[in-house]
């Protein structure tokens, strides 16, 4: 199976260890993947909110270089480059006067859109593509003994409930489970992590990060598991601060492509385990 | 001077589901395109594609079949009949330079009058854009054709016989 | 194509009327101008317009005038056929013309009510009228046929609204049979403890009437059964009816229980669907004490006899009646009558499907019907609001419309869940004394002393937040909140998010047709609406029949419905099916086809196409033939006949392709 891969300007930057661990994990399963050439910033949740016909056309963009350069689905690992490449795909078909508009600026850039692309998410390439019965033969060393805390975030299952259930997706359960470890029953899968406000308005954004990361903790998770860079970043982060205004919490936060990959026996190395904040190294050193 | 051409559909509904759909889009005072004349028959299976080609022959530029969703009809297969023969009709009709939805043949279930709606208003809509089939108008030129021809051949063969006379 | 233009001199008379329908055709289209038109058309002898066509005046003129003009045929262009066509039908009779030389022409629903340019739709009146006086010539003199009613009536379902229905019908001389398909009959309403608004025992004001039915002697009770096929035709149906086994003989059995108690299982082992899972029993059981008939039965999953053969059968021994019988088999009953009364209930909303409210994932969520069993004194706790891990709750959280007007699971009303939803808060604080919250929408009491229920309830002390329910979680944000389940609200009157801590959560769960209503519907050649309920002929003026004459439906299989509501109903079909069975006949149709027999050639391609099996080949003939009385009127051979030999009356070829002409012209 191939795949064309938008890595987003994350994935790049402080997401750089979703990158590795990403590739690293698609490449030993045999999946291959091509980075799309040229791409662009997606525009994210903020381009949108300040000129909204700009924004579908800085995302539509690489939908259009996508399409161009073949017929295969596109991975956006990111949680917000995958919403907003998703919504982009939806308001060109239902709006059309938007369409018009997008396609002609396209045009001018010597680019055509159809609206054919699929933009998927890995995790749901990987249980449903996949499988959790062919993910099986690969997990070598499984990690047993290890809860996680499986934390979604908001981008994947809201508004859009594409590849998952709404207020109780079960996806990355099930992947903590294939690679062996227990997976810890919480009801914050989806809420808030704080997203952008932790940095823009701290006394809202930080205290939505330290509910997650203290309810993870009292429920006996050795580290959260996530699917979002910035969910990521949020988490991780932000304890000293979280620390210095509520109390010292502690609880490291991994990609789940990062514990695949350790269950399926990649090194540390290439999984990118060292680029997380709070240290991970005491969780899984008992595996 | 140009009146903007406006089609003239026949359409064949089914007393039990497309009929009464028609009647509920009524009672719900849902508007809804008047180019549309319609036949009440009570099946949809008791439409002879007989019927179809007359309808087209006499004029009509569009025709609509109506009936029960397959599984539905009130006399059990009637539907099924009419799904077999109008698929073969279609075919044929496109062999005579009738289709892009002249013909048109729709499931209407009796609860459905919004349907009843959207089907009248898009063939509407799309039949005008294909402009007038004018059967009748084709009949009568090539009868005028045959006509002169006809004409022509005894001129001729009058010619003939008076040089044969003289 | 037919040439079909009678000549001028030989038209018959036609009288030609059009309605204004008060405003609601003339509004829209120029009846003075249809009426002119019509009257220049060739065989036109009168033509008239009218305010109301269908009222008395409007139809003696109608009589009056074919007695004064001799008029031969009757074109009434008005409403809907399916409306009126049996009143102008009429009328002509009285005037002393075959009925069905007449055609109704239908520009009300069709055209008045759903066009907005006076000019089209006056354009469209007329080619209508014109192709109806077109067709119109062509019509046969025909009569009704009668055929006989059977007197026996079918009610299937025997929840409240099918034991109303067969007691009516019983107490009115008629042999009943009601069929359900659980093991005793009382349907939804035999679990609930009370009922509102009167806090009558469910129980106490059921019970006798189920005993009623089992006692009636003109009522044959057939539990544990479906309708496994239904054929024939209004007045003539033919019902086939599968029994499942319950392995005990019905008749022998007094519902001793001793076989119970003697079951090897020593423990009730296995969960109790009549107590919604919460309750265990024995593989062999009784869903309640009061159940009717008062007969055990075996569950075939779990008996360890049925299984494996193996049992030492200790039931059968405490069996002093010998009732026993492992190797009953299912059983196949035919049945005759003449009227069938559909009263096969609802299903309630799986809670599953809304999992924000985390019912399944966390045990101290309950469905409402859960909890009608937890109040009730013969429930698996007797009546003490207990959780299932033993403890009593202090606080309560009823949470309205679950599964009901919502865009993601269903867009109704229930009805019936705002009023069961304050009995219940008063039953819990009741038994309990914990404090209660109900979380609506809005508060639905419309019924006979429904709102003074809720007064009474606002004086009880129970605590209304007015509010959807966002999600119930068990996150504690609060040390008060640490092992509670939260539920979270906006509570729109005072403006605010709030969170509240209860133990015990209650979703009202909202009603839905029956998992196989398309299946049972289909059996029964009804139709359905597009939430799935069975259809009604007419939502306001006739809620009870259906499309299908001779089938009547009654109760929440209909729409969601409260008791009072149902039983009305029962009654309206039970009527309903009494006036066609002591009517003693039935008219059919006369849309019947038959074959020509001179313009038969034998070819068969009729014979397999009709699905009621009404037409035979004679083989000393070699020409079809057509049994009218099993003839439904379809038209499906008289469009195959490749010589038009077949005629289906009222829908004949000339008829049909006269009136393409007449549109056409």
């Amino acid at each position: 199976m191939k795949y064309l891969y938008f890595p987003g300007c994350s994935l790049k930057g402080t997401g750089r260890a979703y990158e590795e661990s990403f590739l690293a994990v698609f490449k030993a399963l045999g999946l291959e993947v091509r980075e799309l050439e040229d791409w662009n910033c997606c525009g994210a949740t903020a381009y949108m909110s300040v000129d909204e016909t700009k924004s579908y056309a800085l995302a539509g963009r690489n939908l259009a270089i996508a399409e161009r350069s073949s017929d295969l689905d596109v991975i956006a690992p990111c949680s917000a480059c995958y919403l907003v490449l998703n919504k982009t795909q939806k308001g060109l078909k239902e709006n059309p006067e938007l369409r018009r508009k997008v396609v002609n600026a396209l045009k001018a850039a010597g680019l055509d859109y159809k609206g054919k692309v699929r933009v998927r998410h890995p995790l749901d390439v990987l249980i449903n593509d996949v499988g959790v019965e062919k993910l099986a033969k690969f997990i070598t060393k499984p990690l047993k003994g290890m809860k996680f805390a499986p934390y979604y975030g908001c981008q994947v299952v809201r508004p859009y409930s594409t590849f998952d259930d709404q207020y109780n997706p079960v996806t990355m359960d099930k992947l903590i489970e294939a690679v062996g470890a227990e997976c810890v029953s919480w009801p914050l899968k989806t809420r808030c992590c704080g997203g952008s406000l932790t940095g823009t308005l701290p006394e809202v954004g930080l205290r939505l990060a330290y509910i997650l990361i203290k309810e993870a903790k009292k429920r006996g998770a050795g580290a959260i598991v996530t699917l979002c860079p910035l969910c990521q970043f949020n988490l991780d982060g932000y304890q000293d601060k979280i620390a210095s205004k509520y109390e010292r919490v502690d609880i490291p936060t991994l990609y789940f492509t990062q514990i695949l990959g350790l269950a399926m026996g990649l090194p540390e190395s290439e999984l990118g385990i060292k680029r997380g904040i709070i240290s991970a190294e005491a969780v899984l050193a008992g595996r | 001077m140009n009146e903007q051409f406006e089609p003239k559909i026949v359409a064949f509904f089914c007393n039990w589901c497309t009929y009464t759909a028609a009647d509920l889009a009524g009672v719900s005072r849902l508007k809804y395109a008047p180019n549309v004349r319609v036949i009440r028959v009570m099946c949809s299976g008791r439409v002879d594609p007989q019927f179809v080609l007359d309808a087209f022959a006499r004029g009509a530029d569009g025709v609509l079949l109506g009936g029960c969703h397959p599984g539905d009809c009130h006399y059990a297969e009637g539907n099924y009949k009419t799904l077999r023969r109008m698929r073969m009709l279609e075919r044929m009709l496109k062999g005579m330079g009738i289709y892009d939805g002249r013909f048109r043949l729709e499931w209407i279930s009796g609860a459905e009058g919004d349907k009843v709606k959207t089907v009248i208003n898009d063939m509407t809509k799309k039949v005008r854009a294909l402009g007038p089939l004018d059967l009748p108008g084709h009949f009568r030129d090539w009868d005028k054709e045959l006509e002169e021809l006809e004409a022509h051949v005894n001129k001729d063969s009058k010619k003939a016989e008076a040089t044969h006379a003289g | 194509m037919s040439e079909n233009k009678p000549k001028q001199e030989n038209l018959p008379r036609v009288g030609f009327y059009i309605c204004h329908c008060g405003s609601n055709i003339a509004s829209m289209i120029d009846v003075a101008e249809v009426q002119k038109y019509a009257s220049g058309l060739p065989g036109v002898a009168v033509s008239r317009d009218y305010k109301y066509m269908c009222s008395d005046p409007g139809q003696e003129m109608i009589a009056k005038d074919i007695r004064e003009h001799k008029l031969e045929r009757l074109v009434v262009a008005a409403c809907s056929p399916n409306l009126h066509e049996e009143t102008f039908r009429k009328a002509a009779a009285r005037g002393g013309l075959n009925p069905f030389y007449f055609q109704m022409v239908n520009i009300r629903e069709h055209a008045a009510w759903v066009h907005e340019d006076k000019k089209s739709a006056t354009e469209k009146a007329k080619d209508l009228a014109r192709a109806a006086i077109a067709r119109v010539r062509f019509h046969q003199a025909l009569d009704k046929k009668r055929v006989p009613v059977d007197p026996n009536v079918l009610v299937v379902g025997g929840g409240i609204a099918g034991i109303h229905a067969a007691l009516t019908l019983a107490n009115a001389g008629k042999k009943v049979t009601l069929i359900e398909r659980e093991a005793t009959i009382g349907g939804h309403m035999a679990m609930f403890d009370k009922t509102f608004p009167t806090l009558d025992c469910a129980a106490c004001i059921l019970t006798p009437k189920m005993s009623a039915v089992k006692a009636h002697p003109n009522i044959t009770l057939l539990t544990y059964s479906e309708v496994n096929k239904v054929e024939g035709y209004v007045g003539n149906y033919k019902v086939t009816v599968k029994r499942k086994p319950r392995y005990v003989k019905e008749d022998l059995c007094v519902g001793c229980m001793e076989c119970i108690d003697a079951c090897v299982f020593k423990e009730a082992k296995f969960p109790d669907k009549f107590n919604q899972g919460l309750g265990k029993r024995k593989p062999v059981y009784i869903d309640f004490p009061q159940a009717t008939p008062k007969v055990v039965l075996l569950d075939p999953e779990t008996c360890i006899e049925l299984k494996t053969g193996k049992c030492k059968k200790s039931c059968a021994a405490a069996c002093d009646r010998k009732a026993f019988d492992f190797n009953q088999k299912e059983e196949i009953k035919e049945l005759q009558v003449g009227a069938i009364v559909l009263a096969t209930g609802f299903k309630a909303f799986d809670a599953k499907r809304s999992p924000q409210y985390g019912y399944g994932r966390y045990p101290g969520v309950y469905t409402a019907l859960e909890i009608e069993r937890l109040v009730n004194a013969s429930g698996p706790t007797s009546g003490e609001i207990v959780l299932r891990d033993g403890k009593h709750p202090k606080a309560v959280g009823i949470i309205h419309c679950v599964g009901s007007r919502d865009a993601k699971t269903n867009k109704w009303c229930s009805r019936v869940c705002c009023m069961y939803s304050l009995k219940l808060a008063h039953l819990i604080k009741e038994h309990s004394g914990a404090e209660v919250y109900n979380f609506y929408i809005d508060m639905r009491a419309p019924g006979k002393a429904y709102e003074e229920f809720y007064d009474k309830l606002l004086g009880e002390g129970v605590h209304f937040i007015r509010g959807r329910v966002d999600e119930v979680t068990d996150w504690a944000m609060t040390p008060d909140e640490e092992g509670k389940l939260v539920l979270r609200v906006e509570d729109t009157l005072a403006g605010f998010v709030r969170r509240i801590p209860v133990d015990m959560v209650v979703l009202s769960t909202g009603l839905e047709p029956q998992a196989d209503a398309q299946e049972v519907r289909r059996r029964f050649n009804i139709g359905c609406g597009s939430e799935g309920f069975f259809q009604e002929r007419h939502p306001k003026l006739a809620p009870v029949n259906t499309f299908t004459d001779g089938i009547y439906i009654a109760g929440a299989c209909q729409a969601p419905r409260d008791i009072p509501d149902t039983v009305a109903q029962a009654g309206a079909a039970a009527a309903e099916a009494l006036a066609l069975i002591d009517a003693g006949f039935v008219e059919l149709e006369p849309n019947t086809s038959h074959v020509v027999e001179e313009e038969c050639c034998g070819c068969k391609s009729c014979v397999p196409l009709c699905p009621y099996s009404a037409i035979t080949f004679d083989e000393v003939k070699k020409k079809a033939v057509i049994n009218e009385v099993l003839c439904k009127g379809c038209g499906v051979c008289a469009a195959a006949c490749p010589s038009g030999s077949i005629r289906q009356n009222l829908f004949e070829d000339d008829e049909i392709f006269s009136e393409i002409q007449g549109i056409l012209k």
